[in-house]
């Protein structure tokens, strides 16, 4: 007589500080598949989740930008190793969450691991193609290099569960910024699974940090925290202007989303730059 | 104060026992052939070269010499592959080969350092801590520039050239190629590479690891042998591109024969670099800075600091402890890891080094040479400082590419600048002081591709490298670097 | 042609040299800012391109007795009993009960209460006592209490002192009162020999701890050494290089030899070796003496002990074979 194995079920939990706790508020949620289909019970993020994410990726900033950025590309590039090597559980959840069939999800699931790679490679290029020196009219060496703003935080798309993901966060990262995400409220496995992938990778604790939950509840709390440096507002939905609004008490930068825009735009990698500009006399 | 008496204190006389890296992990083989279209093939007229272990003269492997048939069929490999294969590979995935040839190098690298180290003649500890890493680094480079053309500032789609024929040096034989094959590629160019024939071995583990980084056949071929190679490379009619790294006599030679085709061109050359040192310099790390930059590699280095230009109220200092720096240098077999300056590379380049190095105190400079025991079997040159050099004298104005090092001095910042510049060549330069100001000053004026400043040899795939007038024209490195692979 | 010889490898110093006499803050400032400053990026691929030096087999061995001969075994705490001084000096005088091979450390190193009984341990052993003074760690109390401090230590056997200098004097410009307060402590102690400690965790730029190493040899030190132990950041390989080649400079302009101590953080026989290499390579053979290095540790000794024992023997011993103080 044949018996079917018992699989074992995963937790979905947070990613904070290259941790997995469960929310401290104790609390879950379902989400379902795209045809409403009960799929998993996932942390339901609070404010004080995304305080600790905040410092967690506050302390972790420094140390990134700190890194050369040959080492910054290649931890990135890890990430796509990781990636590359469990495509097929990639696939399975973007299949789920997105109601696309299987050829159509391996396909996504290729695109966001090149995408991915894409990224590996910007870190030791940014410099050269943001900065340079100017020629300013007098005895000096002139040079403006871009810096990372800081910690950001992002509201994931809602509906990409992945490709859109790996955008949101990855531009930040490669540009020295440490992340504080909001994955997709319906679909956020998919970014929970490539979290456990950069934490098995060379990704240093606090670099990425993933609160799953409602986003109204928690983006807020992001969009007004004062030690968050810039927001990427994409999937904030109908709460776009008054996030923006709440950022407005920091002077956060604010990315608002675009609709078709160009895969090759750099406005992911730009947005969370500032230009640093040195002077220096020239004379014997 | 001490019971001891204040005898001479000997520096570095604790004995430091042999630690040596074992030649094994080389796994070399008995012979070699070309690498064409994907595969290893004899040379068409099978005849063979041997290559040596400078160090103690032994054949380390026979290797084949590729006739002009042999390079016909390279190019025509090169060709194909560029033609069906290549020039509809993307970007993208252009990206992913360059990617999986950084890691296979990294994953390969103490063979590699080993197999450099027996062909080259260089210390272990500069293969392994200099050579290797940063091939690996320049491919892990460019791979990321491979679908990001539309950013390089060349416009918008640049488009690669063709067919890459490379031509490269014995003095960094695998980084050499490195920095050929890894632009190249990611511009989206197929290539024929012809190592230097006292050097092989190292381009030939490459192909290995082009193998397992299951690069399309014929996107490289690696054809090895002599002069005649190099030549019937670059007048192959179906290349569209020639890069040559070398000496300035054999590219001049070079320029002349494309100079009626409309093949493009890049040269890196020769150098007689100065490192300027001012009265205010760090003095420590000022002294490393000068060993590094002319006993590095033994001094086969174009860009070497093989001109020093101290400031004449501090030249006697300098050279008192430059002098006793280099009686500590540790001269001998390569594969001790504790080895700071190794063989030289061939015979021919020992009798050159001997020739010139006869001209300075025949010139009436003072010569200095390290107290260094020789081995007996092998090539060898003791480090050697040559002081009261004067502008005219033949070691200051030509490149003797060995441990040799040549000192003027100078008494103002502007006569620094002067002297550094007469010269023909113009590739490498050191400015060392604590003042900022100055040394900006001093870096605009010199005529130089690249200026280290309180360093020296430092490279890395993001810093353009590259000569003004004789020592050659294009750029290694950055963003620059990917102009001599595009039509633009 | 001159061939380089021997004579030229060395370090020289001079039979008739002369400590320059500081007569003025101004004096000593002018002599401070003239010294060459230093790349921190040149030191620190300096002290990296060294710690490349591959040591093994017999040359090992040879590194790993001259460093147990050159441990101040210390003991510094808060909780310090006679019984843990007892323990610490036997282990000193006999670092492995059950190896008389085994070299003695040079000295032990403890607070000035303890010195009378580490004295009474080691009697006229081989073994020095050495004794913090000058209000260790901070050296934050009058001159007049620091130097009271010293005379006791002194009085109760010590036949080391090692002071702290006064940071904030320092890194405020008061380069006078350091210098002064080195003097006097120098005087306070009488034939014992004196180690100034530099703090160079607490001095931060290389620059600085190559004025202050010149400061407190001007001043009379026999030893200058890097760290408390007491701070975040003690000693490391680029410092020891920096303090290294004020030592030999100094020794080359006045004839006078300065020994170097490190301290903190020194835990590895391959953290050791690493600075024996310096040693060796900076001012050469005959600083590698417990008369002109030292290395202020405490579990070091077992490490060194563990490393003898597998060079001798082939194979790793477990860590309780030694004792733990």
């Amino acid at each position: 007589m044949s018996e079917d194995r018992v699989d074992v079920r995963k937790t979905y939990k947070l990613l904070i500080n290259g941790a997995f706790p469960r929310s401290e508020s104790g609390r879950s949620y379902e989400v379902a598949t795209a045809e409403g289909a009960f799929w998993a019970n996932v942390a339901q993020g609070s404010r004080k989740d995304v305080r600790d994410a905040v410092v967690a990726a506050r302390a972790a900033q420094a140390k990134w930008w700190s890194a050369t950025a040959y080492n910054r590309g290649q931890v990135i590039y890890r990430l796509a190793e990781m990636a590359e090597s469990r495509r097929t559980e990639l696939g399975e959840h973007v299949a789920v969450a997105e109601g696309i069939d299987g050829g159509e999800a391996e396909a996504a699931v290729s695109r966001s691991i090149d995408r991915i790679v894409w990224y590996a490679g910007w870190t030791d290029k940014i410099t050269q193609v943001l900065g340079g020196a100017n020629p300013v009219a007098g005895p000096f060496f002139n040079f403006s290099l871009p810096t990372p703003s800081g910690v950001v935080g992002v509201l994931a798309p809602q509906d990409s569960s992945l490709e859109g993901f790996v955008d949101s966060v990855l531009g930040p990262i490669c540009a020295g910024n440490t992340v504080v995400v909001v994955a997709s409220e319906r679909r956020p496995t998919p970014a929970i699974l490539l979290g456990e992938m950069s934490a098995t990778s060379d990704f240093p604790p606090g670099l990425l940090n993933i609160i799953t939950g409602y986003t109204a509840e928690l983006s807020p709390t992001l969009a007004s925290h004062e030690d968050v440096d810039g927001i990427d507002l994409e999937g904030a939905g109908e709460d776009a202007n008054d996030l923006a609004s709440a950022a407005a008490g920091s002077i956060k930068r604010v990315l608002r989303p675009r609709t078709n825009e160009d895969p090759s735009s750099l406005r992911r990698l730009r947005a969370f730059v500032e230009t640093s500009t040195v002077w220096h006399t020239i004379g014997q | 104060m001490t019971e001891h008496d204040l005898a001479n204190s000997q520096l570095g006389s604790l004995s430091y026992d042999p630690a040596l890296e074992s030649a094994s992990i080389a796994r070399l083989r008995a012979s070699y052939g070309l690498f064409i279209d994907g595969s290893f093939t004899d040379a068409s007229a099978h005849e063979r070269f041997v290559t040596l272990n400078p160090a103690n003269e032994t054949t380390l492997a026979t290797v084949a010499q590729a006739s002009s048939a042999d390079v016909d069929r390279a190019v025509a490999a090169a060709r194909r592959a560029y033609d069906t294969v290549w020039s509809k590979t993307t970007g993208a995935q252009r990206a992913k080969y360059l990617f999986r040839i950084a890691r296979l190098i990294q994953e390969r690298a103490r063979e590699l350092a080993v197999v450099e180290t027996l062909d080259n003649g260089k210390p272990i500890r500069e293969s392994r801590d200099v050579d290797i890493p940063l091939a690996a680094a320049h491919f892990f480079y460019y791979a990321g520039w491979a679908d990001k053309l539309d950013h390089a500032g060349f416009g918008a789609d640049p488009q690669p050239l063709g067919v890459a024929g490379q031509i490269i040096p014995w003095n960094f034989p695998l980084l050499m190629a490195a920095w050929k094959l890894a632009p190249a590629l990611a511009a989206g160019n197929t290539c024929v590479l012809k190592p230097a024939e006292t050097t092989p071995l190292s381009a030939l583990v490459l192909a290995e690891i082009l193998q397992q980084a299951e690069l399309p056949a014929g996107v490289v071929n690696i054809v090895t042998g002599d002069g005649s190679t190099g030549a019937a490379l670059v007048d192959h009619p179906d290349v569209d591109k020639i890069a040559f790294t070398g000496s300035t006599e054999v590219g001049r030679l070079i320029q002349q024969r494309v100079a009626s085709s409309a093949k493009r061109l890049t040269l890196e050359l020769g150098g007689k670099g100065a490192n300027i040192v001012f009265e205010d310099a760090p003095i420590d790390e000022m002294i490393e800075g000068i060993i590094d930059g002319i006993f590095f590699n033994q001094g086969h280095v174009c860009c070497a600091g093989s001109r020093l230009l101290v400031q004449e109220s501090v030249a006697d200092e300098v050279l008192r402890r430059l002098v006793r720096r280099v009686e500590q240098l540790r001269v001998g077999d390569p594969l001790d890891k504790n080895t700071d300056v190794g063989a030289i590379n061939s015979a021919a380049q020992l009798e050159r080094i001997k020739e010139l190095t006869a001209f300075g105190e025949s010139e009436g400079a003072t010569r200095y040479t390290s107290s260094c025991v020789l081995p007996e079997s092998g090539y060898w040159f003791a480090p050697t400082v040559f002081a009261d050099v004067s502008q005219s004298h033949r070691i200051a104005r030509e490149e003797i590419f060995g441990p040799v090092l040549s000192v003027l001095t100078f008494r103002t910042p502007e006569e620094a600048v002067a002297k550094a510049n007469n010269t023909k060549y113009g590739l490498a330069c050191g400015v060392w002081s604590e003042k900022g100001s100055r040394t900006l000053w001093v870096a605009e004026r010199l005529r130089a591709g690249v200026i280290w400043a309180n360093t020296y040899n430092r490279f890395d795939p993001t810093s353009p490298f590259g000569g003004v007038r004789e020592s050659g024209f294009g750029r290694e490195g950055g963003r620059h670097g990917l102009e001599a692979y595009l039509n633009v | 042609m001159r061939l380089v010889t021997e004579h030229d490898r060395g370090v020289h110093i001079p039979s008739a040299g002369r400590v320059p006499a500081v007569e003025s803050e101004a004096q000593l400032r002018a002599l401070l800012t003239s010294l060459s400053g230093v790349d921190a990026v040149g030191a620190e691929s300096r002290a990296a391109r060294l710690a490349t030096r591959s040591i093994k087999k017999s040359s090992k061995l040879v590194a790993i007795d001259l460093a147990i001969a050159m441990v101040d075994l210390t003991t510094l705490e808060g909780a310090d009993t006679e019984g843990r001084v007892t323990s610490l000096c036997t282990k000193a005088l006999r670092p492995d009960p059950l190896d008389p091979t085994v070299p003695a450390v040079a000295a032990v190193c403890v607070y000035p209460d303890l010195v009378a009984h580490a004295r009474s341990v080691l009697g006229h052993s081989s073994v020095h006592v050495a004794s913090v003074a000058t209000a260790f760690p901070s050296g934050r109390a009058s001159l007049k209490v620091k130097l009271l401090d010293v005379r006791e230590a002194v009085a109760a056997g010590a036949d080391e002192i090692d002071m702290v200098i006064d940071r904030g004097a320092f890194l405020s410009g008061r380069l006078g009162q350091v210098f002064d307060d080195i003097v006097a402590v120098k005087e306070a102690c009488g034939v014992s020999r004196l180690k100034v400690i530099l703090e160079t965790g607490e001095l931060v730029t290389y620059d600085n701890v190559r004025r202050a190493s010149w400061l407190a040899m001007l001043g009379g030190a026999d030893f200058i050494k890097t760290s408390t132990g007491k701070v975040t950041v003690s000693a490391t390989s680029p410092v020891a290089l920096v303090m290294l080649e004020a030592v030999r400079d100094f020794a080359e302009s006045t004839g006078h030899v300065v020994g170097v101590k490190v301290a903190g953080g020194i835990r590895t026989t391959k953290d050791a070796i690493r600075y024996l290499v310096l040693v060796n390579e900076t001012v050469g053979s005959s600083w590698l003496s417990p008369d002109r290095f030292r290395f202020g540790a405490s579990s070091l000794l077992n490490d060194l002990l563990m490393q003898r024992s597998k060079q001798h023997h082939g194979a790793y011993v477990r860590p309780d074979e030694f004792s733990g103080d």
